[in-house]
């Protein structure tokens, strides 16, 4: 259309500019397809989107001592926490008023298990002060520093002090940098003390033991995946069948069947010993290690990996083995050169799934890991349902979430992902 | 039978047999002597057993009974690999993940040749193909005729001295299945190597080979240079299977001269060329080619047998007419005339004559 | 082994959709742990009190989870839980976050029979605000009577002696009573204890005196491993709660004997969440009344040995209701099993919890 320029708009039969009806046509359109995709489109907002934004922000958000003492934020700001001394009798006064209102509201206890995560103690001394606080009057009871000091004589401790001025402002990157073994010190962000040391041991656990069983899957699953996509397709059918046998049981069911299997009474080892093979008193420990995980999980992840490489395998014509042998290659030939580079996109798509699932598991881990063999995700279940440490959980997930696009980009980067099919 | 002493042998199937279940033989009792430097087409409907025959060539299958040679040499038990037989499949099987450089390259590296040999001798397979510059595409890049180029530059880059073609054509559209005909047979003779050819399409067959192999039924009805396939077809199989044909049944009447007379099943009586009916009595099949059809008394021989005939439909086909006859009871007896100035064009309805040379009337196997 | 954890699982999904309904219906939420434990609340809690009210109770097993799941409701606006059983330092907890209601034991309870107010009667129980104590329960070892020899442990330290008692041992994965076991037996006296554990050195002890263990240890995190780690013979002792130990001892029959040294006690009860209308609070503070009087909780004891927790109900515990023994000497509080104890430290542990157990985890990864 370029002869709106001189001319005028050009009309539609009933004398609307065409450009109008057009558009007025293309969006009922639009709204229609639309529509019949609103359901889907709600229900991953609902229960995919939101969420992993919820995550995010609470992640970094802590309004709870701002919002809690607000009066205490702005008075303790000119306090400079390096001076070595407690702050004077205004920061008292403030913190007096706010803690009046926040036990009525019953929010200090609150307040204080937020702050204990940073400092250790906080708790107890928030719960203690808001029973003495209930009964004050701020009028009459004034001044308030020695009557603090008088319930705890934490409350004369710079740290307690500086821990609040640290963490008052409305958003904090300190459980990220308690994800990666640091913390915030008096100088900005430090290392944490080497025995509190334990996620970036986690996060580097959880990658190799996910990419070993990656591997071991891939190993596994090839032979299988091969075997039924060159099967008849009744006994293709029936070999399926077992293939995804696993899925009708509960995990924990699995799981805990791989306990009796491999503890050191179980199974394993009971035939070992009736071999021979191995004595009664040196019985191997295939569980509650890292061996153990990898088992469990490799087993539990299989069917992932076999899947997409059957359905990509299916797809390769028997055609090419016999060209390439025509040509004069000889078995292995045929398979490493012809046959294998065709099957690669089905790996890569069961290597990303598997790796992406194993990433994220902790129910196995837990049941049959140890110490060894648990991964980040116990960690984050863990802040989740007992620590209730949600903000550290939170920055936990985002950073695993980061690590997985990272890795999902680099894939992109050296394999292609165009190069990942699942059929 | 050949030997394996026969000198002029290259290729030898003695008296092989295929079974897949135990219960059926898809190939019975083939006997095959081929000659080096021949263009071979085997030739039949899908299920006779060609394609059979020509995995077994290659060593994808092999035989349940008898004998496979090469250059005299025994090749039952010999891998694929080390056959050292070109081939070339029915969708190309180009390696998708290579380039067109690289599965040319293919069987050079596996034979361990060197580089530059190799570069050289991959170059010169796609300029005789005319794909020189195409080296670095991708299979999934080039159309279906260019991929059928590569795959038979594929085949010819080892340099083997037999090459299989299992329906290489079949993906192909009209013209560029004719074009390439006549490329392959060119470079076949020009390369001076041997050929075996597999296919379901006679004309293919016939514009192709030194010879046709028909195969039907696990057997060769007939092996013959395409002309007397055509002309001479030894039994009823091969005559309709073979161009295009008319069919009157009959009984034998007598056989003298070397001339049967045959009676229609409407009475009527014909003179044929016995094949392969021997005592009167029998019954027959008569073959007769439609152009080989006459219908213009003048130019009939004197003391021909003639046919009433009722014209039912006429076709124009440009190059020639197409006319469908009621013959003896026949409503599908077609002619076929050339589309000559002075050609007369029939009319549905028309009542005419026809005949023909006794020696182009066969009387086959019924 | 795992039905607990799975009858837990299916349960809570099955009970998502009844869930939303129990504000119309006359009926009520009621969680906890699942297992034998619920059953004894069935017995002697719900049944008699749907008997009386014609309130119909629905079970729901998720009081492993109880704290995480209450916050997230909360923080949705929609609770739809009316009782939660849960241990005492979760009932802190929840009191901390302003989840739970405050309960006035004197108004809100039922006081003894003879006339003691509730208060005087729980005693120091009530540790906080928000919590109906209703049992005693401990935490302490079993041990393989067939793996130990002729001198079973009768000393806590015997789970740190590797000589005496060769194998493995099962510890609960978390800081808590490990930290308070490995100072005892390394010289630390009973009364010390959390004043040295307050102290980076003192932490710094423990985890060295549990370090001489460690490559023995199997780490548990549900309460049902340590009897089946027992009962198949994978651990030579172990420690786990105390009701669990009673039945692989007394219901399985299997060859476990305890080692009643040195137990923690803890409690373990009702909250009420915050949060609910009206009409669901009375009626869940008149379900509380009930099932926390003096009978209610002695009748509990018939059923799991797990120790009343108001000082009335003592003298009413009488026999096991299937098994038919004396209950008395089975429970943690039986001063035959009581000669030496430990009771949780609720302030202590709400204070430390986090920083202990960031270095007890990463002294576990170590």
């Amino acid at each position: 259309m370029s002869d709106t320029t001189q001319s005028g708009p050009v009309l539609a039969a009933d004398g609307t500019p065409l450009k109008r009806s057009l558009a007025r046509a293309l969006r009922m359109q639009k709204l229609r397809a639309l529509m019949l995709i609103a359901p889907l489109l709600l229900f991953i907002l609902l229960t995919f989107i939101l969420p992993i934004a919820d995550m995010l922000f609470r992640s970094v958000e802590n309004r709870i001592v701002s919002d809690t003492l607000p009066k205490t934020v702005v008075a303790l700001q000119e306090w400079d926490a390096n001076s070595g001394e407690a702050p004077g009798e205004d920061v008292y006064a403030a913190l007096a008023a706010d803690l009046i209102v926040a036990v009525e509201a019953k929010t200090h206890t609150r307040l204080g298990t937020r702050l204990n995560y940073e400092m250790t103690g906080i708790s107890s001394l928030f719960r203690k002060s808001g029973r003495k606080v209930k009964r004050w009057d701020l009028a009459e009871d004034a001044p308030f520093k020695e009557k603090f000091i008088d319930i705890d004589k934490d409350w004369a401790d710079p740290e307690v002090w500086r821990t609040i001025q640290t963490y008052s402002p409305k958003y904090t990157n300190g459980y990220f940098l308690n994800s990666i073994d640091m913390q915030k010190g008096a100088d900005g962000a430090e290392a944490r003390p080497e025995n509190q040391q334990i996620y970036i041991t986690l996060f580097q656990r959880t990658m190799f033991m996910s990419l070993v069983i990656t591997a071991s899957c891939i190993v596994l699953a090839y032979p299988i995946a091969w075997i039924l996509a060159n099967l008849p397709a009744r006994s293709a059918n029936l070999l399926m069948i077992l293939v995804l046998l696993p899925f009708w049981t509960s995990l924990l069911v699995r799981t805990s069947a791989w306990k009796v299997m491999l503890q050191q009474q179980g199974v394993i080892n009971d035939v070992l010993v009736w071999l021979g093979l191995v004595a009664d008193d040196a019985r191997l420990v295939m569980i509650n290690n890292q061996f153990g995980t990898i088992v469990a999980m490799t087993h539990i992840l299989l069917p992932f990996m076999i899947l997409p490489m059957y359905s990509v395998m299916q797809t390769i014509n028997p055609s090419y083995l016999r060209a390439a042998k025509s040509l004069g290659a000889t078995n292995w030939t045929a398979f490493w050169r012809v046959y294998f580079p065709q099957s690669v996109p089905g790996i890569g798509a069961g290597s990303i799934l598997v790796f992406i699932l194993a990433i994220g598991y902790y129910i196995t881990p837990e049941i049959v890991g140890g110490t060894k063999g648990v991964f980040i995700s116990n960690r984050i279940a863990y802040h989740i349902s007992s620590s209730l440490n949600w903000g550290l959980a939170a920055a936990l997930g985002a950073i695993l979430l980061v690590v997985v696009l990272l890795l999902y980009w680099a894939y992109d980067k050296i394999v292609g992902i165009d190069n990942v099919k699942l059929g | 039978m050949a030997d394996a002493s026969n000198s002029d042998a290259f290729v030898e199937f003695e008296r092989v047999q295929k079974s897949y279940d135990g219960e059926t033989l898809v190939v019975k009792d083939l006997n095959l002597v081929m000659p080096k430097g021949e263009f071979l087409t085997m030739l039949g409907p899908s299920g006779s057993g060609k394609t059979t025959c020509l995995m077994m060539l290659a060593g994808f299958e092999t035989a349940t009974h008898g004998d496979i040679r090469l250059g005299g040499v025994s090749i039952n038990n010999i891998p694929p690999h080390k056959r050292g037989i070109g081939m070339v499949f029915q969708n190309y099987a180009l390696f998708p993940h290579m380039t067109i450089a690289e599965n040319l390259s293919f069987p050079l590296e596996v034979r361990k040749m060197g580089k530059s040999e190799r570069e050289e001798k991959v170059k010169r397979a796609l300029d005789m193909v005319e794909m020189g510059a195409f080296g670095g595409r991708r299979p999934s890049q080039l159309s279906g005729g260019q991929q059928q180029r590569v795959a038979l530059a594929r085949a010819l880059v080892f340099e083997p001295e037999l090459v299989l073609m299992d329906e290489p054509l079949g993906a192909l559209d009209k013209q560029l299945r004719e074009k390439m005909q006549f490329e392959i047979t060119d470079l076949a003779h020009r390369l001076g190597i041997t050929v075996v050819y597999v296919t379901h399409d006679q004309t293919e067959a016939l514009t192709m080979s030194d010879r046709v192999a028909v195969f039907n039924d696990g057997r060769i009805q007939q092996l013959a240079p395409p002309d007397l396939l055509y002309e001479e077809p030894e039994n009823s199989f091969v005559a309709q299977f073979i161009g295009e044909n008319n069919t009157l049944e009959g009984t034998v009447k007598e056989i003298k001269d070397g001339l049967a007379l045959v009676q229609l099943d409407d009475g009527e009586l014909i003179d044929c060329k016995p094949v392969n009916v021997s005592q009167p009595g029998e019954r027959t099949r008569v073959s007769i080619r439609p152009e080989r059809v006459e219908y213009n008394k003048e130019r009939l021989q004197e003391g021909a047998h003639t046919l009433k005939a009722e014209v039912l439909e006429f076709i124009y086909m440009g190059d020639i007419f197409r006319t469908r006859l009621r013959v003896a009871g026949n409503d599908e007896f077609i002619i076929k005339t050339r589309n000559a100035p002075d050609q007369v064009r029939l009319k549905p309805g028309q009542q005419i004559e026809i005949g023909w040379l006794p020696e182009d009337c066969r009387a086959l196997d019924a | 082994m795992k039905l607990t954890k799975l009858t837990a699982l299916a349960a809570s999904t099955a009970l998502c959709a009844p869930m939303a309904f129990a504000e119309m219906a006359d009926e009520m939420t009621i969680v906890s742990w699942g297992g034998a434990y619920s059953n004894s609340q069935l017995k002697a809690y719900h049944e008699p009190y749907s008997e009386k009210t014609g309130v119909k109770i629905i079970n729901d097993e998720s009081s492993a989870e109880a704290v995480a799941k209450l916050r997230a409701m909360n923080e949705a606006g929609n609770v739809t839980w009316d009782v939660v059983d849960v241990v005492a330092a979760d009932a802190m907890r929840l009191c901390d976050e302003g989840l739970a209601l405050e309960i006035d034991a004197d108004t809100q309870l039922a006081p003894a029979p003879d006339g003691t107010p509730a208060s005087e009667d729980f005693g120091e129980l009530l540790v906080s605000d928000c919590f109906i104590p209703q049992i005693v329960y401990s935490t302490t070892f079993g041990y393989r009577t067939d793996m130990v020899g002729d001198t079973p442990p009768d000393d806590i330290c015997d789970v740190f002696d590797l000589e005496t008692y060769p194998g493995k041992r099962a510890l609960e994965k978390r800081p808590i009573n490990n930290m308070e076991w490995a100072l005892l037996c390394d010289g630390v006296a009973k009364e010390d204890v959390y004043d040295v554990l307050e102290t980076e050195e003192g932490q710094e002890q423990a985890l060295a005196k549990l370090d001489t263990i460690k490559d023995s240890v199997i780490w548990w995190s549900a309460g049902a491993d340590t009897p089946q780690l027992l009962a198949d013979g994978e651990v030579v002792m172990g420690s786990t709660y105390n009701g669990r130990l009673f039945s692989v001892i007394e219901e399985q029959k299997q060859p476990v004997g305890m080692l009643w040294d040195a137990q923690v006690f803890d409690l373990d009860g009702w909250i009420i969440p915050a949060g609910l209308s009206p009409e669901r609070q009375a009626r869940a503070l008149d379900y509380i009344m009930f099932a926390t009087d003096t009978q209610r909780l002695a009748d509990q004891a018939k059923f799991i040995s797990y120790g009343p927790a108001r000082a009335s109900s003592a003298p009413l515990v009488g026999q096991h209701a299937e098994l038919g023994i004396d209950m008395a000497p089975h429970m943690p509080t039986d001063p035959n099993n009581a000669k030496n104890t430990f009771l949780y430290n609720y302030e202590f542990w709400a204070d430390y919890r986090d920083d202990i157990d960031a270095k007890f985890q990463a002294w576990l990864a170590k």
